[in-house]
C-alpha cells in the first residue's frame, strides 16, 4: 500500500488547516456562502435533507485495517454508528456535525486519509479495479497509476474550476471490473502489441446521468511515461471548452459528442504536441517510488489446492456455497481473494457499522496482510488470503454477521442513498433494494439464476448506475408519487452497454413482482450454463419487454378496477 | 478597481478606456474589441494593456502580444476556470508582461493564480472589502508545495523529492 512520505504527510495538514481558515473566513462573513459552497463541497461535505454528509475518500479502494478501525471510530464518535461505502469506493458519513468536520479531517490525517476532491467540479477520487495485483488477467496493478493521477489532481492550479465534475477509473486488466467505459476518463493498461511496451488505451467522455454515454478511444496507446501531459491536455482542452452555459451538458460527454471523437482527439493531440512532456511527466524515479509500494506482499508457496479447505467444505454446505459466490481466484497458488458481502438480506446496500469495519479490519490484519479493498459495488474485499484460512475467516464473518454468501447474485444490489438521504433525489432506493433482496432472499434460488446485477438510482443523476446494470431501476416521481422505469441488457464490463427501458414506470410496491417477472423469462429461455446478461444479448429484449409489459398493464387494470 | 498581487494592494498604472483612441498621456487598459486602433494610436513608450474574454482563441492575441504591455482576463465569476488555463496558453506563446485576473476571485485562487501565470488580481469593490489583504497573503501559503511539475511558483513536491534523492545525505524537508 501506498504510504505517505513527508510531503505528502504536510500536504493533507496543510489542508486541513485550509479548509478551518475556509470555515473561519465563511463565518466571519469573508466569504458569502454561496464562494463557500465549492470550497466545503471540494472537501467532500455536502448538505444533504436531513444534515450534513462527509464523503471521505478512498483512494482506488485500497484501506489498511487501521485506516478501517479509524473510519469505525469516526462512525461512533460523530456519526450514528455506522458508514455508507459507495460507488465510487468512498465511504460516507451521513449524519456528522458541521463543527466537527475539521475534527475528523484530523483523525483522518493522523491515519493518511482525506476528503479532498469527494465532490466538486473537480478531478475526483480515482478509482480502479478491486482486484488489483490479484487477477491473473492484469498486465500491471492499476494503484500505482491511480495514486501517481491521485497526487497530480490534488488542489490542481489549473483544474479545479471545471465547467463540472470529473471521473478518472484505471484497470490493468482485461475483464474490466473498474467500469472504465463510463468515467470521463478511463485508462486501460496494456502491452503494445510490437513493442511489448506498457501504456494506456485513453478512452474519454464516459458517463451516465441523464446522458448515458459510453467513452470513446482518443488514444488507442499512450506510452506510459507521458501520462501526466496527456492528460494535462485532455483537461486543458475541457477546462477550455466544456459547455459552461448549462449544467446538464457540461461534462465532457457532451463536449466530445458534440465536437465528435475525432475533432476532439485532433484538439487534445494538438494540445499535447505544443507540451514538453520532460518538464511536466513523473521522472522514472518517481513512477519507481510509487511502484514500490505496490509489490506482492511476502506470499508463501503454497499448493495450487488447499486440502483444509477441500476437507471443510464437503463438511460445511454453508461454507461451499460461500466460496462459490464470494471467492475470487488469486494469481498466486493457494491463495484467493475474500468479497465481505455488505448486501445483508434487509440492511442498506453499502452499510457497514462500526463494530462490521472493526471486525473485516481484524481480519485484513490477521488473515491478508493488513490490506482490503471497497468495490465499486458497494462491498469490502480482503485480497490476499490463504485458501488454508478460508473456513476461518468465513466463521469469523459469520460470526460478526457478514457472511452473506450473495456476491454478484440478484441480491447484491447497488443502490444510491436515494430519498432516505439525498437532497436531490426523486424517489427511493435503499426500500426498493430491501424488497427485492428479501423476495429473491432464498440462496439456493439465487445460486441458482446465477449472476445478475441490479442498479438502483433514486433519480436521474443515476449515482447508482442502472444504466449498466443487467437490470436497472431508475426511480422518479410522478404526480407526488414514486414511480420506478426498469431498463434491461445494461452491463458496466468490457461490453460495456446501456440498459433499454421495457415499458412505463411502475409502483414501488410492484418492482419485486416486475423482476420476477424478468427472471421467469430468463430462466425459461437460457441454455446450459448461460448467464442472464448472456441470455438478453442472445435473445434480446422483446420477450422480456412482453412480459413486462402485460405484467405492468395488468397492474394499471387492477389498480383501476 | 482594487489590484492586487502576491506582496498586497498595490496602485493601478492603468487607465481604462472603453474606446481605442488612445487620448490619456498614461498607461492605457482598452477591450480586446479596439485593440488594432489602440495599437495604431499609441505614442512611443506608451504602455499599452488589453481586457480580453476567458474563451477568446489565444491564437487570435498572438500577432499582438509583442506589442502589449498588460493582459487582463475576465473571469465572469469565480469558478468559472477558463481564465486559468488561457493565462497558461498566453505564458507558453511567449508573453512575458503583466498578465492580470479580473473578477470576483476568492482569496484561495491567489495561489492558483499565480502558478497558472498570472501576476495580480483586480477585483471588485465588493469581494475586496469582504477579504482583507492578510487573507489573500495567508491562502498564498496556504501550501508549501503542490504535486504538479511546470506550474509552482515554489518547487513542487515531485522536484523536492528528486533533489532529496540526489542529495540523500540531506535527511529532513527542513533542508529545503
Ligand atoms: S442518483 Fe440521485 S438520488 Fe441517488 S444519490 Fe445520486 S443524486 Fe441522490
Amino acid at each position: 500500500m501506498y504510504r505517505y512520505d513527508e510531503f505528502d504527510e504536510r500536504f493533507v495538514r496543510e489542508r486541513v488547516a485550509q479548509f478551518r481558515d475556509q470555515v473561519a473566513r465563511r463565518l466571519d462573513g469573508s466569504l458569502t456562502e454561496e464562494e463557500f459552497k465549492p470550497l466545503r463541497l471540494r472537501n467532500g461535505v455536502y448538505l444533504q435533507l436531513h444534515a450534513y454528509m462527509l464523503r471521505i475518500a478512498v483512494p482506488y479502494g485500497t484501506l489498511s485495517g487501521r485506516q478501517l478501525r479509524q473510519l469505525a471510530l469516526i462512525a461512533e464518535r460523530y456519526d450514528r454508528g455506522y458508514g455508507h461505502f459507495t460507488t465510487r469506493q468512498n465511504i460516507q458519513f451521513n449524519w456528522p456535525k458541521l463543527r466537527d468536520v475539521p475534527a475528523i479531517l484530523d483523525l483522518l490525517a493522523d491515519v493518511e486519509m482525506h476528503c479532498i476532491q469527494t465532490s466538486g467540479n473537480c478531478i475526483r477520487n480515482v478509482t480502479a479495479d478491486h482486484f488489483a495485483g490479484v487477477a491473473a488477467d492484469e498486465v500491471e496493478d492499476p494503484r500505482p497509476t491511480a495514486e501517481l493521477i491521485r497526487q497530480w489532481s490534488t488542489n490542481h492550479p489549473e483544474f479545479c474550476y471545471l465547467p463540472r465534475k470529473f471521473k478518472v477509473a484505471v484497470t490493468g486488466a482485461e475483464e474490466d471490473r473498474a467500469a472504465i467505459g463510463v468515467h470521463d476518463v478511463g485508462l486501460r493498461l496494456l502491452r503494445h502489441p510490437e513493442t511489448g511496451a506498457l501504456g494506456y488505451r485513453v478512452l474519454v467522455g464516459g458517463g451516465l446521468g441523464r446522458t448515458p454515454i459510453v467513452g470513446k478511444v482518443v488514444r488507442e496507446f499512450l506510452p506510459k511515461a507521458e501520462l501526466l501531459a496527456y492528460l494535462e491536455a485532455v483537461m486543458r482542452v475541457y477546462n477550455a471548452e466544456g459547455r459552461r452555459d448549462n449544467k446538464y451538458k457540461a461534462r465532457v460527454k457532451i463536449l466530445v459528442h458534440e465536437l465528435g471523437e475525432e475533432e476532439f482527439a485532433r484538439r487534445v493531440e494538438a494540445e499535447f504536441a505544443q507540451l514538453d512532456g520532460p518538464s511536466i511527466n513523473a521522472d522514472p524515479e518517481e513512477v519507481a517510488r510509487i511502484a514500490a509500494y505496490f509489490a506482492p506482499p511476502a506470499y508463501e508457496s503454497l499448493p495450487a489446492r488447499s486440502a483444509r479447505l477441500e476437507a471443510a467444505k464437503a463438511t460445511n454446505p454453508a461454507l461451499a456455497g460461500f466460496v462459490t459466490t464470494n471467492v475470487f481466484p488469486h494469481r498466486v497458488p493457494g491463495y484467493a481473494a475474500v468479497t465481505v458481502s455488505l448486501k445483508l438480506i434487509g440492511g442498506a446496500p453499502g452499510d457497514a457499522t462500526a463494530e462490521q469495519m472493526r471486525a473485516v479490519a481484524d481480519l485484513a490484519e490477521r488473515y491478508s496482510f493488513d490490506e482490503l479493498r471497497v468495490s465499486h459495488h458497494q462491498n469490502l474485499v480482503l485480497p490476499h488470503v490463504r485458501q488454508d484460512d478460508l473456513p476461518a475467516v468465513f466463521a469469523a464473518l459469520a460470526a460478526a454477521g457478514l457472511a452473506t454468501a450473495n456476491v454478484g447474485l440478484v441480491t447484491d444490489i447497488i443502490a444510491c442513498p436515494g430519498l432516505d438521504y439525498c437532497a436531490l433525489a426523486t424517489a427511493r432506493s435503499i426500500p426498493i433494494a430491501q424488497s427485492v433482496a428479501e423476495r429473491f432472499r432464498d440462496p439456493v434460488r439465487q445460486q441458482e439464476i446465477g449472476p445478475l446485477n441490479i442498479k438502483i438510482s433514486g433519480c436521474i443523476n443515476a449515482c447508482g448506475h442502472h444504466h449498466v446494470g443487467h437490470i436497472g431501476i431508475l426511480g422518479l416521481e410522478k404526480n407526488g408519487i414514486e414511480n420506478y422505469q426498469i431498463t434491461l441488457g445494461g452491463d458496466a464490463s468490457e461490453k460495456t452497454a446501456l440498459g433499454e427501458r421495457l415499458g412505463p414506470g411502475i409502483a414501488a410496491e410492484e418492482v419485486p413482482e416486475a423482476i420476477e417477472r424478468l427472471v421467469e423469462v430468463y430462466l425459461a429461455a437460457r441454455g446450459a450454463g448461460e448467464s442472464f446478461i448472456d441470455t438478453t444479448r442472445r435473445i434480446g429484449l422483446e420477450p422480456f419487454k412482453a412480459a413486462f409489459q402485460s405484467f405492468a398493464r395488468k397492474e394499471v387494470q387492477d389498480a383501476a378496477a | 478597481m482594487p489590484l492586487l498581487d502576491r506582496h498586497g494592494w498595490r496602485d493601478d498604472p492603468f487607465e481604462r478606456l472603453e474606446n481605442g483612441l488612445v487620448a490619456a498621456a498614461g498607461s492605457v487598459l482598452v477591450p480586446w474589441a479596439v485593440v488594432a486602433e489602440a495599437l495604431a494610436s499609441r505614442r512611443p513608450g506608451q504602455a499599452l494593456g488589453v481586457e480580453v474574454a476567458n474563451d477568446l482563441d489565444p491564437a487570435a492575441l498572438r500577432p499582438q502580444l509583442a506589442g502589449l504591455d498588460l493582459v487582463s482576463i475576465v473571469f465572469p465569476s469565480y469558478a468559472d476556470g477558463r481564465g486559468f488555463s488561457l493565462a497558461r496558453r498566453l505564458r507558453r506563446l511567449g508573453f512575458e508582461r503583466r498578465l492580470r485576473a479580473r473578477g470576483p476571485l476568492i482569496a484561495d485562487q491567489l495561489a492558483d493564480a499565480l502558478a497558472c501565470g498570472f501576476d495580480e488580481i483586480e477585483l471588485d469593490e465588493a469581494s475586496a472589502g469582504r477579504q482583507p489583504i492578510e487573507q489573500w497573503l495567508r491562502a498564498a501559503e496556504a501550501f508549501t508545495a503542490n504535486y504538479q511539475r511546470g506550474y509552482a511558483t515554489t518547487e513542487s513536491i515531485l522536484e523536492r523529492r528528486r533533489a532529496r534523492r540526489n542529495a540523500p545525505d540531506r535527511e529532513t524537508a527542513g533542508a529545503f
